[in-house]
């Protein structure tokens, strides 16, 4: 059968089957497996079996959960700025879901077009300032929080808004600092070239140790995680940001939250782990463009589970202990990183 | 009754008869209560400041104030006119390891003493109480509102004559409006300050608390705590029903650790009937009331924890509680609300392999605190949150009438259980753990090492569990046992006696105390030869913590605010009562 | 029409449309939105003229950066708005002629600048990022600016650089001397 389909619309149908590809992956398939996991990871770690009644091993928990959400009362209080109110949970989980996009998630699987073989790569769209992108998009994310925040007239909502504004500040610069050297490495702001340079090299965690600390400790601020979760802080703000949203809103900030962390874990394993490379094996054909999405999928949820351990186990932190710790500490040691990495690059005269 | 004999500690006793003469003079007491002097109400501030100064007296330690109405005892007639009520300071003195009572009078129309804060600040409250529910004015206190009751509340409740049937409503206007709420609207000159109104239900009060914050972005510039909303007037309650129907309300105080509370409750009675307790009573109470301690102190931390975002530390802590609760459950049947102590006793034997379940339990135990000690001790954030916030010097914790671990974390080792043993404490070997920083980080330490010292506790005592009866032979005031009762006619007599006229204690007066899980828990009970007791006052450990949590929390960050909140154990019920 | 065109059309209403709310809104949560709203179209206009890094920078700093410290202020400072408070304030007459001043000049040169563009014909761009860059570093636009800032205008740059700093230090100072103050 032959297929007669022009370059761009063929083009355009491979991007549209990615991101759907994608996004199914993340909220049809990871999402909700991970409010499963959440709850049975931090039932493992507390000593107890967590929800085991829905379905085989309580899987379908999630869907209950979700269900169970859906059908409540959606109470919107009479003084909130509606707009905003309604446009906030949104706001949250865009910045996610638009992250994917950039994000290698395979190394590629040849098509047969036209009669030619071509290699298809595994990335939705592979942008010249990828990780610019990135940046760009997760410092949007906090809009959805501000807003909500604001938009509640809640005074314990507006300080979680408040909180996470500052935080995001506090943060964004020492990661975009502590990723910085992973480029100046690679040579390029394109994903995919970081993996690939990878791939031929070293996993940027050995060398860049340092950035890939700042990384991931600004990666959990930026996903307001434990011991990050300031603007929710359920002890001292009540919800924090989320406060006066119920109903399906409040499901679709779990669902921010969660997608965030699946966008989190992706970055940190494309930037730090390698992407979906593993040393000393290639990944050729269709078998090979499974398995690299298989290894990528792999390293990405370990990612997820060391977010979950985390946040199980450690306490959280002050507001002003965690600007000062963003701005005295992992700052300084960002810029430090970042410098060490060009002086050895300009060194070995690349 | 024991004898009476006039109190021979009273080394300052020469000293106070010179400076005040007539106006303060020892009284005669039965040796089971605190030695007690009377003192002239004109006088009563300069003796309190005597007493607070002189090194011969050194009573640093404001610890409750019991007052009572005299309407319906019998006695003089001057209890119906000018010595209407009476009013009982009880002080405490860390250095010479010495209970007082000063007792002075006020008048049927219009009561009126002269404040005692600018002496102990810790009275504070205790004046406000006094206030709220006997109606006495204490002139020159700086906040005499209503504290226990609502501001649409007419008349004291504890008055002999107030009718308990009557129904006040509390209206949108009456509840509390703080002074610091009237001034929100006030312009700074450069920022505007937040009103925060922190509770009655927010997740980290854990209870029925209210604190209005006012906040410059995060910080706490001033602060003002309101209690009461758990309110139901235990110690009215307790004047209509017999002795023994008091226990289970002792429960209700700190829900926490039932156990200390009801035998605390019935040791204070026993000693005014001048009862022995068997021996394997004691050990059990003793047991049992550590087991509480270890119970309300994991409630305590695990709580605190997760308001500073430690979760999991919770389940740990929880898990030895369920357990211990388990064993409360097997020697009483119930779980949360023992009510096993009787008065004379216990109300049945424990059961049979209790040894054993000890045994299992101090091991479970350990295990759970060494997770917790895992977790927390040693994490950076957990120390960053808790080290140098909710700081209480040890001058405050005095002054503002600290007991318990609270009052330990700042330094003063003074512990009912070494200091005035009562049950099986003299006869075990424990320490007493006392921190100097008085943070909540040295809050968190004591506790978690009492925890271990109570286990030590149960250990020892549970080695040497005696055997035999777990109730006194006196039939006057436990329920003979039922074969007795069904064939003997002395035993159908005691029986029907203690269960409709209830225990008649004699006559008198006592003020006894032992160490809660949260501090000093007192009872100050008045008998007038009833089996209702006249009037009881419950001295709260948390009552003078909450009543100083305002001024705790001021110059800190809202985070602390809570992480203090928890470190402090503040327990609604015992806070209300 | 083309249709980059049509999108640089699109989104310049856009921006205008928002520059125009954060004067008319009345609450200045919603002028900063407004704000937000501009800064986001502006850097799509970036992108529709293939200037992905500035696109990207533009949404960073000024997105994600300091509009959101212009929400945290605002919301901080809760400014209220007393009732029956004139909507136009007194230096209506003052604002209109600076205004008219200001578009004067900006009209001015971009006329004059439109004239001299016409003039060299629009094969400059090009040709000049490759005369100024050097042949082979023309692939990513990310190199390009690092090399017209670092070589052809580092003076400017540094000079924009000290400005800045001088403006950081003195927030410091005046912050610090409010806080005292208000201890």
């Amino acid at each position: 059968m032959t297929l007669t389909l022009s370059e761009p619309l063929f083009n355009a149908l491979l991007a549209v089957v990615k991101i759907l590809f994608v996004w199914a992956m993340t909220l049809a398939a990871l999402l909700p497996n991970l409010i499963w996991a959440e709850r049975r990871v931090s039932g493992l770690i507390q000593d107890r079996p967590g929800p085991n009644r829905v379905g085989p091993l309580g899987l379908f928990q999630a869907v209950a959960d979700v269900l169970k959400l859906m059908m409540k009362e959606d109470v919107v209080p009479l003084y909130v700025d509606k707009v905003l109110f309604t446009l906030a949970p949104l706001i949250t989980l865009t910045p996610a879901l638009v992250t994917f996009a950039v994000i290698p998630f395979g190394s590629s699987i040849p098509i047969t077009w036209n009669g030619a073989v071509r290699d298809v790569p595994l990335v939705i769209a592979d942008v010249n300032v990828g990780i610019l992108y990135i940046f760009a998009l997760t410092s949007l994310a906090v809009y959805g929080i501000v807003l909500a925040g604001w938009s509640s007239n809640d005074k314990y909502s507006l300080l979680g808004g408040v909180r996470a504004s500052a935080q995001i500040i506090s943060y964004e610069l020492a990661m975009g600092f502590s990723a910085a050297g992973v480029f100046i490495a690679a040579g390029s702001l394109r994903l995919p070239a970081v993996v690939e340079w990878q791939h031929a090299h070293l996993w940027n965690v050995v060398p860049q140790f340092l950035g890939f600390v700042v990384f991931a400790v600004a990666i959990f601020a930026e996903t307001n995680r434990i011991p990050f979760d300031l603007s929710e802080a359920e002890a001292e703000l009540v919800a924090g940001y989320h406060t006066e949203y119920s109903s399906f809103r409040f499901a679709m900030f779990f669902m921010g939250e969660y997608a965030n962390l699946i966008a989190a874990s992706a970055v940190v394993t494309t930037l730090y782990f390698g992407g979906w490379s593993l040393p000393g094996v290639a990944f050729t054909g269709l078998w090979g463009g499974l398995a690299s999405i298989a290894v990528f999928a792999v390293k990405t949820a370990a990612f997820i589970f060391l977010f979950l351990w985390v946040r199980w186990t450690l306490p959280r932190f002050r507001y002003d202990q965690l600007m000062e710790l963003g701005w005295k500490v992992f700052l300084p040691l960002s810029f430090f990183h970042l410098i060490a990495v060009a002086a050895f690059v300009a060194a070995s005269g690349r | 009754m024991s004898t009476t004999t006039p109190s021979p500690t009273l080394a300052f006793a020469p000293l106070l008869e010179r400076k005040f003469g007539e106006k303060a003079a020892p009284e005669a007491r039965p040796a089971a209560d605190v030695p007690t002097i009377a003192v002239d109400a004109s006088a009563l501030h300069d003796v309190a400041l005597f007493l607070r100064d002189d090194p011969s007296a050194r009573f640093d330690l404001f610890l409750d104030l019991a007052a009572v109405d005299r309407l319906k005892l019998a006695g003089p007639a001057s209890y119906r006119a000018g010595e209407r009520f009476a009013a009982n300071y009880l002080l405490y003195s860390t250095e010479r390891n010495e209970h007082l009572r000063v007792r002075t009078t006020a008048p049927a129309a219009d009561p009126k003493l002269p404040t005692l804060t600018d002496v102990w600040w810790g009275a504070n409250w205790f004046e406000r109480e006094a206030w709220d529910l006997m109606g006495i004015t204490f002139e020159g206190h700086p906040n005499l509102k209503r504290l226990l009751t609502h501001n649409g509340f007419v008349g004291h409740a504890l008055r002999k004559d107030y009718e308990a049937g009557q129904r006040w409503l509390c209206t949108e206007e009456d509840v509390l409006q703080t002074d610091l709420a009237a001034q929100t609207e006030t312009p700074e000159d450069v920022f505007e300050t937040l009103t925060l109104n922190f509770g009655p239900s927010h997740p980290s009060t854990h209870g029925t608390l209210r604190v209005v914050m006012r906040c410059d972005g995060e910080t706490i510039v001033a602060a003002e705590s309101e209690c009461g909303y758990l309110h139901r007037c235990f110690e009215k309650m307790s004047e209509t029903h017999t002795y023994q129907q008091v226990i289970p309300y002792t429960d209700r105080l700190n829900y926490c650790s039932p156990m200390i509370n009801g035998s605390g409750y019935a040791r204070a009675v026993e000693s005014m009937l001048g009862v022995e307790i068997p021996e394997r009573a004691r050990a059990v109470r003793t047991v049992l009331a550590e087991f509480s301690r270890l119970m309300d102190h994991m409630v305590c931390l695990g709580a605190n924890l997760v308001d500073i975002g430690a979760l999991t530390n919770f389940w740990y802590a929880f898990q030895a509680r369920e357990e211990i609760y388990s064993l409360l459950e097997a020697c009483c049947g119930a779980r949360l609300t023992s009510s096993y102590a009787r008065i004379g006793g216990l109300s049945n034997d424990v059961p049979e392999n209790f040894v054993e379940w000890c045994r299992r339990l101090v091991k479970l135990c350990h295990n759970q605190i060494r997770e917790v000690d895992g977790l927390i001790t040693k994490n950076r954030i957990a120390q960053k949150r808790f080290r140098d916030t909710g700081v209480v010097t040890k001058e405050q914790a005095l002054a503002w009438g600290f007991t318990g671990p609270c009052l330990r974390a700042s330094g003063v080792a003074y512990d009912v259980r070494k200091d005035a043993p009562y049950d099986w404490y003299d006869r075990v070997d424990f320490d007493v753990p006392i921190a100097t920083e008085g943070d909540n980080f040295a809050r968190y330490l004591v506790r978690m090492e009492e925890m271990r010292q109570s286990l030590r506790i149960v250990e020892q005592v549970v080695a040497k569990l005696p055997n035999g009866p777990v109730n006194s032979d006196d039939y006057r005031v436990v329920l003979p046992p039922k074969e007795m009762v069904y064939n003997e006619m002395e035993g159908l007599i005691y029986h029907f006696k203690v269960v409709f006229e209830g225990i008649p204690v004699p006559a008198g007066e006592i003020y006894s105390y032992t160490e809660g899980a949260n501090g000093e828990l007192g009872y100050h009970i008045v008998s007038d030869g009833t089996g209702r007791p006249y009037r009881v006052k419950v001295r709260p450990p948390c009552f003078p913590l909450f009543a100083s949590f305002e001024k705790i929390i001021r110059g800190g960050m809202v985070s602390d605010a809570v992480a203090t909140l928890g470190t402090l154990n503040i327990i609604a019920g015992e806070l209300d009562r | 029409m083309d249709v980059s065109l049509a999108l640089f059309w699109a989104f310049a209403a856009v921006a205008v449309a928002g520059a125009v709310g954060v004067i008319v809104m009345r609450q200045p949560v919603h002028s900063a939105l407004f704000l937000l709203l501009t800064f986001l179209a502006v850097a799509v206009l970036f992108v529709v003229a293939h200037a992905e890094f500035v696109a990207a920078v533009q949404v960073l700093v000024y997105a994600g950066g300091i509009m959101v410290l212009f929400l945290y202020t605002i919301m901080l400072v809760n400014v209220r708005r007393q009732a029956g408070e004139p909507y136009l304030h007194r230096q209506a007459g003052v604002a209109l002629g600076v205004g008219l001043l200001l578009l004067a000049v900006v009209g001015g040169v971009v006329l004059g600048d439109a004239r001299r563009l016409a003039d060299a014909h629009a094969a400059a761009p090009a040709a000049r990022l490759t005369e100024v860059v050097g042949s082979g570093v023309a692939a990513g636009n990310s190199q390009a600016v690092g090399w017209l800032l670092y070589r052809e205008y580092l003076l400017p740059f540094e000079i924009a650089s000290v400005l800045l700093l001088v403006a950081m230090i003195g927030a410091v100072v005046l912050g610090k001397r409010t806080m005292e103050k208000f201890d």
